[in-house]
């Protein structure tokens, strides 16, 4: 890594880390500190959890998909986790799906996810994604049928049955779900640091099928391989918050501007450390300044959008 | 050497490639030459694995193309497609640094360094280096290309179209520097041209291609002959001779 982006990197954790001294310690009352420390903290880490997934899965699925406009959720990745949690909710009901502890039914949604995932986008994305269009409109029509076969579902279910696929369907930074947050902690770990081995390769892979293969890279190997943590680290996101579909677009396009070199060994802790820094600042924003007067999922999703657009009027389909 | 055998290739259920059996000789130039669609690139991204084999053998320099591990075959032969666009914002000397990759696997060497190096410098990019590729010329970003390929450093050297976007002086400086690495570095080179004089004054050898055929092939005096050419074309082609080499003339 060069000089400029090892200094990059060292201002985003400084940075990263005044934010989250600012969530711990700002307005701590003389009573019950602990209490609400334990509180705090626990918030914190499931933001800081669902940031880096959220972001090192869209720089590894623009990797994959050699183009900046695509993120997984746009392609259909949360919806599709959606859809098997009301799949399984439908199969075992609503007792047998509560009942199930948090930590293997976790494990299990992550494998399927993950084992979906790779057939369904490997197909797509395995002889080298030239054709963007083709795929930007998959990605929508695959979104659109998870989501109107999880609704369908939803409305066969009795009412409280229901309100269990509504929990799960919406996103909020405000409910996160605790129990989840040890697993989902450390698969995000170990995704992000499976990615950062795999940069060297990522960086080839991102010259392009043809350059890759040519290159000796074991090209969909790779795909299939990168395509698997994008699943697990969009299974972890989806988990803890439920689906986010522009913030992945802002942190991906904010990596790459801020690093100004295509190396992934910087790109990634790059894009973790801006999502982490964006969902912490944005919900002590939220939470204690503006007292919860609007929802950060939305502001997010608004400006995501509209950075969506932005990139789509400027032709930077690529 | 290269030795394809009985290779056959389709898609979408119409035949591109008919039982092509041929060889591109070891330590030559070899031109591929012949109409658009004539299966040329076809050809040479098979031989090259970028295209899974579906009918034949393939081997390069002893290497079943089928069966060896990407990773080694990368340092054997170095491919250049037809098609070069990046998605991702590189330097020019970063990209030419890639050639390098099949040697270091991530972990550049210095002699990877000087070969780097040597490449920016052979393909005069050394002005140009730290420019980002959205940001020199379609030429400029070939001749990248073609270093990066270049110092890939292996005994086969295969270019789609490698003349592509250069002018007079450039195209004839990379042939000048094929040509060197054939003599003086005992390399081989296979490369698909349009221009058919430069196959006539470059070449050793010339393989002719039309409708996933091959019409014609051997020494450039025997291929680049009026018959062959004018019947290859399908247009009235006459060759006259320059420097005791064939001169193709379209004109007239
Ligand atoms: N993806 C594809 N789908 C269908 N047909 C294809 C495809 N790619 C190539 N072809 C057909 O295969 C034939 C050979 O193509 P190829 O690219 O090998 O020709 P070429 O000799 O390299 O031509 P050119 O000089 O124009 O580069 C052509 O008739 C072309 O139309
Ligand atoms: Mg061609």
């Amino acid at each position: 890594m060069d000089r400029r982006a090892t200094l990059m990197l060292a201002v985003l954790a400084l940075l990263l880390a005044g934010l989250s001294a600012l969530w711990m310690f700002q307005g701590l009352g003389a009573g019950n500190r602990g209490f609400i420390l334990s509180l705090r903290a626990t918030k914190l880490a499931a933001l800081v959890t669902v940031a880096v997934a959220i972001g090192v899965a869209t720089v590894l699925f623009q990797t994959v998909a050699a183009n900046r406009v695509l993120t997984p959720s746009i392609m259909g990745f949360d919806a599709l986790y959606v859809l098997m949690q009301t799949l399984m909710i439908v199969l075992l009901g609503n007792a047998g799906f509560a009942g199930l502890s948090a930590g293997p039914k976790f494990g299990i949604d992550v494998g399927v996810m993950t084992a979906l995932a790779v057939v369904l986008f490997g197909t797509l994305l395995a002889k080298g994604a030239r054709d963007i269009p083709r795929m930007i409109l998959t990605g929508v029509i695959l979104g659109v049928l998870f989501r109107s076969v999880s609704q369908f579902l939803g409305r066969v279910l009795d009412p409280n049955e229901f309100a269990v696929v509504q929990a799960v369907s919406f996103a909020s930074f405000n409910r996160v779900d605790a129990a989840l947050l040890p697993v989902a902690g450390v698969l995000t770990a170990v995704a992000v640091m499976a990615a950062i081995r795999l940069s060297p390769q990522l960086d080839v892979l991102a010259l392009g099928r043809e350059s890759a293969v040519s290159l000796g890279l074991r090209y969909r190997a790779l795909v299939m391989g990168t395509l698997a943590l994008v699943a697990m680290l969009v299974s972890v996101s989806t988990a803890l918050v439920g689906p986010v579909a522009f913030f992945g677009l802002i942190v991906a396009g904010l990596a790459h501007g801020a690093m100004q070199n295509a190396r992934h060994a910087g790109l990634i802790p790059a894009a973790g450390l801006i999502a982490a820094i964006l969902l912490v600042g944005g919900q002590w924003l939220f939470e204690r300044i503006l007292g919860q007067a609007a929802t950060l999922s939305v502001v997010v999703e608004f400006a995501g959008g509209l950075f969506f657009l932005y990139l789509l009027l400027k032709g930077r389909i690529r | 050497m290269i030795q394809i055998s009985n290779l056959g290739h389709k898609i979408g259920g119409t035949q591109i490639l008919h039982d092509i059996s041929t060889s591109f000789p070891k330590g030559k130039l070899t031109a591929l030459i012949g109409p658009n669609g004539a299966g040329k690139s076809t050809l040479l991204r098979l031989v090259g694995r970028l295209e899974p084999l579906q009918q034949g053998a393939i081997t390069v320099a002893g290497h079943d193309v089928a069966r060896t591990p990407t990773a080694d075959l990368a340092r054997v032969m170095a491919i250049l497609g037809q098609q070069t666009a990046v998605a991702s914002r590189l330097r020019l000397c970063e990209l030419v640094a890639f050639g390098r990759w099949p040697h270091h696997q991530g972990r550049p060497r210095p002699e990877d360094r000087t070969k780097v190096a040597q490449a920016i410098d052979a393909f005069a990019l050394s002005k140009l280096k730290n420019r980002f590729l959205d940001e020199v010329s379609g030429g400029q970003a070939q001749r990248a290309h073609i270093a990066m390929a270049f110092a890939q450093d292996t005994e086969w050297l295969l270019l789609d179209e490698p003349l592509n976007n250069l002018d007079m002086a450039h195209a004839r400086a990379l042939m000048a520097r094929l040509r060197d690495l054939v003599d003086r570095q005992g390399r081989s080179v296979g490369l698909v041209v349009h221009e058919i004089n430069y196959a006539a004054a470059w070449a050793d050898h010339v393989i002719a291609m039309k409708d996933g055929r091959i019409m014609a092939e051997g020494t450039p005096d025997d291929v680049l002959t009026e018959a062959v050419l004018s019947d290859l074309y399908d247009a009235p082609i006459s060759v006259g001779r320059h420097k005791d080499r064939p001169l193709v003339l379209h004109h007239a």
